[in-house]
C-alpha cells in the first residue's frame, strides 16, 4: 500500500465535525469514488469522529490517499488520548453504549467501510484506522 | 517624547495633516468608494488634534494611559466602521501607519544639527505609532468577529421554518448538520406549532441533510417520539438512496416510523391518513385559467 497524499486536522469542537466531513468529501471526489461510496465513508467517519469527541475528548485526525493494487482508497485514522475502551469487544456490539446513544457508532461504522482496526489501551486513549476504496470491495 | 519635539509637531500641524492626507489620498489602496473626501478629512483632523496633545503630555510613550484614551477611542471608531464597509486590514492599518512618515519628515527638520535627539524621538515616535497601529488591528478582527457572530446567530434562526402546506399538516424543511442544539431549536418549533395549529401531521424533511449518522437518527427519532405524544404522528421524508443505504448499514432501525423518498409522496400519504382526495377538476383548461383568475 502506497500513501500519497496526508494531512492532518485536530478536532476539538462540535464546529470541526463539519470541517472534517467537507474535506473527507474533497478528498473522495477527487479520487472518483461513487455518491453511495462517499456516503458511507462520510457517515462513518461522522460517527467514529463524534465518539472522539464524546468520549475521547476530542483528538487528530489524519486524512490520507492511499492506493493498493493501483486502486485508490481513503484512510482514515483518528487518534485521541482520552481514557480508551475498556472492552473492545462489547464496544464493537450492536447497541450496546456507555452513554445514551443507540449504541450503533463502532459497529455502524465498521459496517460502513472495507477495513476497520481499533487499537484501544485503558486510561491512553484510542486509535481507529478506517479504509474505504474506490470500488467498494 | 521630549517637549521641544511635542511643541514642533504642534506648530506644523497644519502641514502634516496637509501631508499625511495627500499621502492617503496617493495610496492606491484608497477605497474613495467607500468613504468621502470630505470625511477622511474630518476624520484625520480629528484624530491628528487629539494625537498632538497627547504627544505634550508627560506619560507620552505609553499608549495605555489616559492621554492616550481619546485617541483609542477615535481609532476604535475607525477600525470598526472601516470593518464594517469592508476596507482590508491593510487598508485600515496603513491609514496610521502613513502618518508615521510625515511625523518623521517634521522632527527631521526640527533636529537636523543633532542626530543623537533625532534618533531618540524618531524611535520613541515609532513606538508610539506602531502600539496604535496594534490597537488599529485589533479593533478591526473584533469588528469583523461581531460581524461573524451576527451572522451566525441569524443563519440559527432562520434554518429552522415550520411550514404549514395544508389544514392540518405541517412540514419542517431540515437544513444542515443536525447537532444537539439545532435539534433542540426544530423540535420546540414544531411541538409548538402543533399545539397551535391543531396539526395530525407533521413532515419532516432531511433533503437538506448532508449526513444521516447514528446521532442524527437518533435525535430524528426522539423529535418523533415527542410529536407522537402530542397526538401528530410524523413522516420523514427526502431520503435519498445513498442515505438509505447508508442507513441500513449502520443499523438504525426505522421501521415504526413512516418514510418517504420525496415530500411530494409524503404529502399524499399524509392526504389519505386524513381521507382528503385531491382530484384534477373537470372542465376545459378555459374553465381553469378563470378559477385562478389569469
Amino acid at each position: 500500500m502506497i500513501v500519497l497524499s496526508k494531512e492532518k486536522l485536530p478536532i476539538q469542537r462540535e464546529q470541526d465535525v463539519v470541517l472534517f466531513r467537507n474535506r473527507i468529501k474533497e478528498l473522495a471526489t477527487k479520487i472518483g469514488m461513487s455518491l453511495v461510496n462517499q456516503t458511507k465513508l462520510i457517515t462513518a467517519a461522522s460517527e467514529l469522529v463524534r465518539n472522539m469527541l464524546r468520549y475521547g475528548g476530542g483528538g487528530i485526525t489524519h486524512l490520507e490517499i492511499v492506493s493498493r493494487n493501483s486502486i485508490p482508497g481513503v484512510r482514515l485514522i483518528f487518534v485521541d488520548e482520552g481514557p480508551g475502551i475498556k472492552d473492545v469487544t462489547l464496544a464493537m456490539k450492536d447497541g450496546y453504549s456507555t452513554g445514551k446513544s443507540l449504541g450503533l457508532g463502532l459497529p455502524g461504522a465498521k459496517r460502513l467501510v472495507n477495513e476497520f482496526d481499533i487499537k484501544s489501551e485503558s486510561g491512553k486513549g484510542t486509535t481507529v484506522t478506517i479504509i474505504r476504496w474506490k470500488n467498494g470491495l | 517624547m521630549n517637549k521641544e519635539s511635542a511643541a514642533a509637531l504642534k506648530s506644523k500641524k497644519k502641514q502634516i495633516l496637509e501631508n499625511w492626507l495627500s499621502n492617503q489620498l496617493q495610496d492606491a489602496a484608497l477605497r474613495d468608494d467607500l468613504m468621502s473626501v470630505a470625511e477622511l478629512q474630518q476624520q484625520s483632523e480629528e484624530f491628528l488634534t487629539a494625537l498632538i496633545k497627547a504627544f505634550g503630555t508627560s506619560s507620552a510613550e505609553d499608549t495605555d494611559s489616559e492621554g492616550y484614551e481619546p485617541i483609542r477611542d477615535i481609532l476604535n471608531e475607525i477600525s470598526i466602521s472601516r470593518a464594517r464597509q469592508g476596507f482590508s486590514p491593510r487598508e485600515t492599518s496603513s491609514y496610521i501607519l502613513s502618518l508615521k512618515e510625515v511625523l518623521s519628515n517634521v522632527l527631521e527638520d526640527r533636529f537636523k544639527e543633532d542626530p543623537a535627539t533625532l534618533y531618540r524621538e524618531i524611535i520613541s515616535m515609532n513606538k508610539i505609532m506602531d502600539s496604535l497601529s496594534m490597537v488599529t488591528m485589533e479593533t478591526y478582527i473584533k469588528g469583523r468577529e461581531e460581524v461573524i457572530l451576527r451572522q451566525t446567530n441569524e443563519m440559527s434562526e432562520i434554518s429552522t421554518p415550520v411550514i404549514r402546506v395544508w389544514e392540518g399538516i405541517l412540514a419542517l424543511p431540515i437544513i444542515g448538520t443536525l447537532d444537539s442544539a439545532r435539534t433542540q431549536v426544530v423540535m420546540e418549533a414544531l411541538l409548538e406549532e402543533i399545539v397551535a395549529t391543531g396539526s395530525r401531521i407533521a413532515i419532516l424533511d432531511i433533503s437538506g441533510v448532508p449526513t444521516v449518522d447514528s446521532l442524527v437518527a437518533q435525535h430524528l427519532i426522539k423529535t418523533v417520539s415527542a410529536a407522537r405524544l402530542m397526538g401528530a404522528e410524523c413522516i420523514i421524508s427526502g431520503i435519498r438512496a445513498e442515505i438509505a443505504q447508508t442507513i441500513v448499514h449502520l443499523g438504525i432501525d426505522l421501521t415504526n416510523i413512516y418514510t418517504k423518498a420525496t415530500l411530494a409522496s409524503a404529502l399524499k400519504m399524509s392526504f389519505s391518513m386524513l381521507n382528503i382526495q385531491v382530484t384534477r377538476a373537470t372542465g376545459t383548461s378555459q374553465n381553469n385559467k378563470q378559477n385562478f383568475g389569469f
